[in-house]
């Protein structure tokens, strides 16, 4: 019959299962780490701000609202299309205009300029929004926001901005 | 000779004696049909892995050429467009089974003790079932797909405090580019599926280790003391072994639900593809696909103070209703006594069924192509209202009123109009608008409302 185990490898199994536990521990993080923060890595980086010439100035008729396309801040190579954004340009006068985000403040819908009509209209959730972007109907929650704009050396240029999120 | 190497693999694997004990475990007598849901969203599942896997030697992940592999495998690629629609028939399957299964076990009570883990496996396969399919569809990375990320980016913003930060962890950066669909693909392709497998195998351990719940009987409630005990008698007594009496019919229904999703895939064929995904084509009208298509009716039905609660509560109200059920683990399973669990079935499945039929209707969004009135409905030579005719549609008054059949159906019909309201009584209305019409004292001069209001007063 063999005796109760003496207290000392006790001790030493003890030790053996604490520092089996810590190297563990230790391999997850090594490899969990990296790959959370390799997937988290979006929410730290800022993209740039930039100006995107969308056309001449002669192009744009005084009083007129239309879809211009400009690229993303920092376009990836492989983004092909995905890189384009589009914005509703209007003419205000000879020297200023205003460039509407195309993104309904309800749920980010593309919204389209009906020219006679004078109106934005969203095709989701049916949002209506005045020719100067306040709300006139439907869900949306705000107003349409602009995007900075200015003109250089005869461009007309906006400022990329993120995707407006409530 | 067969049967030595049978016996040579089973005497240094011990697969063989493992695999026939488990098929002949003794279940319950008289299951009956009823339990075929579970094994067949499992077959389901196989079926999208097989599937994808296919897909996956010839999809590219990358933001600027998925469409176009997907237009090579849905056009070019041999068997690519059945294999396609397999994948898009076998999802529907899997989010349509897995939803049977889970009102069965709920209807049945199955989650009692001791299955109450079993139920929460199940809650959680069924959440990850739902992120598989709304993954999936953005992975048919056309116009809706990628509208369809920024309306998905755009209800996660409406969460306080965290909002924009899952909006832009969605988006992968500021906006919609080269890193958000290479995501999106990890996530459908390995990440979720590696969890879904990890489950289906703790939720078979269970079923294995609590066996499958006996048809409930009205006065026999589950007593955690006794339990087991009246399960064990049951099984001594009246046990049958699960392979064949009552895997049959898994097997029988696994095969019809394999062969409608073929011959799905062969008669109707996969979703078309859309125009190419560049957000910068402004004509775009995104809707998700059926399994979601509830879901968009509710968020443009819910009344506006509420949406962001909706947004933001409904799913956490959700998941927490699902982890709830099994808390009630004791008492009577039968349908029969428990009427409340009847009627919130049938409530969450008709409701589904009639936000559905909206979202198929979709009668909120303006009808942008809605055509000019025509003479025979215009009804009149006179000048003023041929031409509030003509103003009725360009002023897009026609995108949301309809007049017998012509426009949208967002606004009230106006083929009677007159019938019901004053010329001074329409004047006001399209002056001043309403809480969902916009106030065309904006938009028109008073000539053009007069000649509209001259118009609409014809429509008796």
């Amino acid at each position: 019959m063999e005796s109760a185990p003496s207290p000392a490898p006790l001790q030493r199994r003890r030790f053996l299962t604490r520092i089996s536990v810590a190297l563990s521990a230790a391999i997850g993080a090594v490899l969990s780490v990296p790959v959370v923060g390799f997937l988290l890595a979006p929410l730290m980086q800022r993209e740039p701000r930039v100006w995107r010439p969308v056309g001449g100035v002669d192009q744009f008729k005084v009083g007129e609202t239309v879809s211009v396309r400009f690229e993303d801040a920092s376009p990836l190579p492989w983004a092909g299309a995905t890189a384009r954004t589009a914005a509703w340009l209007r003419r205000e006068d000879e020297s200023r205009f205003t460039a509407y985000s195309v993104h309904c403040t309800h749920l980010g819908c593309p919204v389209r300029w009906i020219s006679d009509a004078k109106l934005f209209l969203c095709p989701c959730h049916g949002g209506v929004y005045y020719a100067d972007g306040t709300v006139s109907a439907g869900p949306p929650p705000r107003p349409l926001p602009t995007y900075p704009v200015r003109v250089r050396r005869g461009q007309v240029e906006i400022q990329t901005s993120p995707i407006p999120i409530a | 000779m067969l049967d030595t190497l049978l016996g040579w693999i089973d005497d240094r694997s011990g697969l063989i004696t493992a695999t026939r004990r488990v098929l002949q475990h003794p279940v319950p007598p008289r299951t009956g049909w009823w339990y075929v849901f579970g094994s067949a969203t499992g077959l389901a599942f196989l079926l999208q892995v097989a599937t994808g896997i296919a897909l996956a030697t010839a999809y590219v992940p990358s933001s600027g050429q998925a469409y176009d592999s997907l237009r090579f495998i849905s056009e070019q690629a041999l068997l690519g467009r059945f294999l396609r629609g397999m994948h898009y028939f076998g999802a529907s399957a899997m989010v349509l089974l897995i939803g049977i299964h889970v009102s069965r076990t709920y209807l049945m009570a199955a989650y009692k003790f001791p299955r109450e883990l079993n139920w929460l496996t199940g809650a959680v396969l069924l959440l990850l079932t739902l992120a598989l399919a709304f993954t999936g569809q953005l992975l048919r990375w056309d116009q809706t797909a990628v509208w369809s990320v920024i309306v998905g980016a755009a209800q996660a913003g409406r969460m306080p405090i965290v909002g924009e930060q899952i909006a832009r962890f969605i988006l992968a950066g500021d906006t919609l580019g080269g890193a958000t669909l290479s995501r999106f693909f990890a996530f459908h392709v390995f990440f979720i599926p590696a969890l879904v497998f990890l489950l289906i195998g703790v939720h078979l351990l269970l079923v294995l280790r609590h066996g499958i719940s006996e048809r409930p009987k009205a006065g026999e409630p589950v007593d955690p003391a006794t339990y087991r005990r009246r399960y064990d008698e049951l099984l001594q007594r009246e046990g049958v072994p699960f392979w064949p009496d009552a895997a049959w019919r898994d097997v029988v229904f696994g095969a019809a639900m394999v062969s409608t999703v073929a011959l799905l895939a062969v008669i109707v064929g996969p979703p078309d593809l859309g125009p190419p995904p560049d957000p910068s084509i402004l004509e775009a009208y995104p809707r998700p696909d059926w399994y979601f298509l509830w879901y968009f009716a509710v968020l443009a039905m819910a009344p506006q103070h509420l949406e962001t609660i909706i947004i933001v509560a409904g799913p956490l109200v959700f998941g927490a209703l699902l982890l709830l059920v099994p808390m009630f683990n004791k008492g009577e399973r039968s349908v029969r006594r428990r009427p409340m669990a009847a009627l919130l079935v049938v409530f969450i499945w008709t409701m589904i069924l009639v936000f559905w039929v909206a979202g198929e209707r979709a009668d909120w969004s303006p009808d942008f192509d809605a055509a000019p009135l025509p003479a025979q409905v215009v009804r009149s030579t006179d000048p003023t209202i041929v031409a509030g005719a003509k103003l009725f549609h360009d002023k897009g008054c026609e995108f949301c009123h309809a007049v017998a059949g012509y426009g949208g159906k967002r606004g009230p019909d106006l083929t009677d109009v007159a019938a019901r309201m004053s010329p001074d009584q329409i004047t006001g209305r399209i002056t001043n608008g309403g809480p969902n019409m916009p106030a065309y004292v904006r938009v028109l001069t008073s000539e053009e409302t007069a000649a509209i209001v001259a118009f609409l007063n014809t429509r008796r």
